[in-house]
């Protein structure tokens, strides 16, 4: 009888068990189906674009200007050129603001103030405001005044106001990825060097921010990738298509996003194929920036 | 003790040094501003210029109204937002209905099952998806996705600038963020709660659903809101693949405008600054950022609510 029951209670406990098993492995390849589909989305797409694209890749493509007219000698020399100012002018200004509003909120801010509080959940906020509406605020601010910041004239769509509203647009980003290095730094280190006597300031300056230097500069890296790639924005502050000249800090400009939307917007064939062409370019110039990010990581990160 | 004096006689002194450490606190604060300054900046924009607006066209008009013809001449000319904000909701919806199964799936996977190997090679390459500019994704929609796999693959009938084909490449978009966050919320699960669940004889599944999600569950939430609130305020893909023409429908085969690419082919086509079509910009970005702002104060109260529990 007590033999039986136990029995019995095995039975049901494996039964149990090899369901759980065969419902353990169809829950497991759902999850893999899913990550399956991710992978091959992207690699579909990675794909498609290179098969359309690479046809028309020549060293003339890179160094000729793009041409409505006659597709087959349209390259993309000014839509390049811009990107690179934008993201050298845009470097300019999200690294040292960047940086110091990390430094401010980590090392100097009082958390319990109210105005501080304000501060960083207004930088949370920012990450997420659509790109299309910093567009607005370059068009309307930058672009059309009320603010003419260098003097540039009111009222022209300038790579100086495209690099600004990418700026502002990825500033955000700098400062959440800076902010999370300098806390990355073990306090001992800051407190060993004020028991030295430095001061605050020489602490950071000399202390802190080298160490924090590898995870800063993956942020810029990561923040400027994120500005190159934006379109809308750049569509907002009036950046040009087709354009046949080579970009001024104070004239029209042109990027490759928007070469890259101008070409999908023609109604002729050969036009997607140069477009794809240039989103060739643009994920070269972006995956070279992504490694130079995990190298200097893999590299130079400091273990405490 | 007179007042105004420390206990101990300790006063601070006023050095050059201690002037030049104010100085650059002073600095640094300053530059924490300018983040405020761009919110007020976006916020006084958007007010100043659709205040214009609003004294010509009735506010009952605008959001009740269901004919969206801004450019349009004449008797035509018709300011009812309700279809842009339709097609907004409704293609976030359609590419919610794709991030959300499988961008959870990703992220469990990743946070529950993926061993260390196997998680340093997945996880870069689901990062990579988010790093592709979205421009690359509207030509995918348009050239790839639209005619070979709905029309050839699915045999569908769908015109050339199509909701679904948007609306899904969309779900593409936003399934790394969904992925992403909600890893991060399954991982801050503690292992104990894990090890509880197996100790009373739970399967793997069991334990992944019955335990770790629902105690993940405000991440969870946190990561839609976020992924939702990325796919309103999505402007190429849609500009690109979805047409621009503003269709009050629950037909996915037709052409579908949002509130962002509305914005954006406006601002290309040569209106002229100061016109009524001009302030439109404003006026719908308005709305654009009043929603997208309430979508991220929901997602920013589950973050940190999840954060509050296991940190």
């Amino acid at each position: 009888m007590a033999v039986a029951e136990t029995d019995i209670a095995r039975k049901v406990v494996q039964r149990a068990s090899s369901g759980e098993r065969s419902r353990d492995l169809l829950f497991r390849s759902s999850l893999m189906l899913c990550l399956f589909i991710a992978v091959i989305f992207l690699g579909v797409l990675l794909v498609d674009v290179a098969a359309d694209g690479v046809g028309f890749l020549s060293l003339e493509f890179l160094t000729s200007f793009p041409s409505r007219i006659d597709p087959q000698s349209s390259g993309i020399q000014s839509a390049l050129l811009g990107t690179l100012y934008l993201m050298g002018l845009c470097a300019l200004f999200i690294v040292p603001i960047g940086v110091a509003s990390a430094v401010y909120l980590e090392e100097y801010a009082d958390n319990e103030r109210w105005y501080n509080r304000l501060i960083e959940v207004n930088i949370q906020n920012l990450a997420s405001v659509p790109s299309v509406v910093y567009g607005i605020l370059g068009l309307a601010f930058i672009v059309r005044g009320p603010i003419d910041i260098f003097g540039l004239g009111v009222g022209q769509p300038t790579l100086l106001a495209g690099a600004l509203t990418l700026g502002l647009l990825v500033l955000p980003v700098v400062i959440i990825v800076s902010r999370e290095a300098i806390r990355a730094v073990p306090p001992s280190i800051r407190e060993g060097s004020l028991a030295l006597g430095a001061t605050q300031w020489q602490t950071i300056w000399k202390q802190v921010l080298p160490g924090a230097l590898p995870g800063v500069a993956t942020g810029v890296i990561l923040a400027l990738s994120r500005a190159i790639g934006e379109t809308a924005p750049l569509i907002l502050v009036g950046a040009a298509a087709f354009q046949r000249f080579n970009p001024t800090l104070d004239g029209q400009f042109s990027a490759l996003p928007i070469q890259i939307f101008n070409n999908v917007g023609e109604p002729a064939g050969v036009f997607r194929d140069l477009a794809a062409a240039t989103i060739i370019v643009l994920l070269v110039i972006l995956l070279l920036m992504n490694s130079a990010a995990i190298m200097l990581r893999n590299r130079y990160e400091q273990k405490w | 003790m007179p007042s105004g004096q420390r206990p101990g006689g300790i006063t601070r002194v006023r050095t050059r040094r201690s002037v030049g450490e104010q100085a650059i606190k002073g600095l640094l604060a300053a530059a924490a501003v300018l983040s405020v300054l761009t919110t007020t900046g976006i916020v006084v924009t958007l007010v100043v210029e659709s205040v214009p607006f609003f004294e010509i066209v009735a506010i009952g008009d605008f959001f009740f109204g269901t004919d969206w013809a801004p450019l349009a001449g004449g008797e035509q000319q018709s300011f009812g937002v309700v279809p842009l904000i339709w097609s907004t909701l409704y293609l976030t919806g359609v590419g919610l209905l794709v991030a959300i199964p499988v961008g959870l799936g990703v992220g469990v996977y990743l946070a529950e099952y993926a061993s260390p190997r196997v998680r340093r090679t997945l996880k870069p390459i689901v990062e990579t998806l988010a790093g592709i500019p979205t421009i690359v994704f509207g030509y995918f929609a348009l050239t790839f996705f639209t005619p070979e796999i709905l029309k050839g693959f699915l045999g569908l009938e769908v015109s050339v600038f199509n909701g679904l084909s948007a609306g899904i490449i969309l779900g593409i978009l936003v399934l790394p963020t969904i992925a992403s966050v909600s890893e991060d919320a399954m991982s801050a699960v503690p292992q104990s709660l894990r090890e509880g669940a197996f100790g009373l004889g739970a399967a793997k599944w069991q334990v992944v659903v019955r335990v770790v999600f629902p105690a993940a569950l405000s991440g969870i939430v946190a990561a839609l809101v976020l992924g939702a609130s990325r796919a309103i305020g999505e402007t190429v893909v849609i500009l690109v693949a979805a047409g621009n023409n503003p269709n009050l429908t629950f037909d996915l085969t037709t052409a579908h405008q949002t509130m962002a690419a509305f914005i954006a082919n406006t601002a290309r086509s040569d209106v002229a600054a100061g016109s009524i079509a001009f302030a439109t910009i404003f006026v719908v970005g308005l709305t654009l950022f009043v929603l997208t702002f309430a979508v991220n104060i929901v997602a920013i109260r589950f973050v940190r609510r999840y954060r509050q529990v296991y940190d």
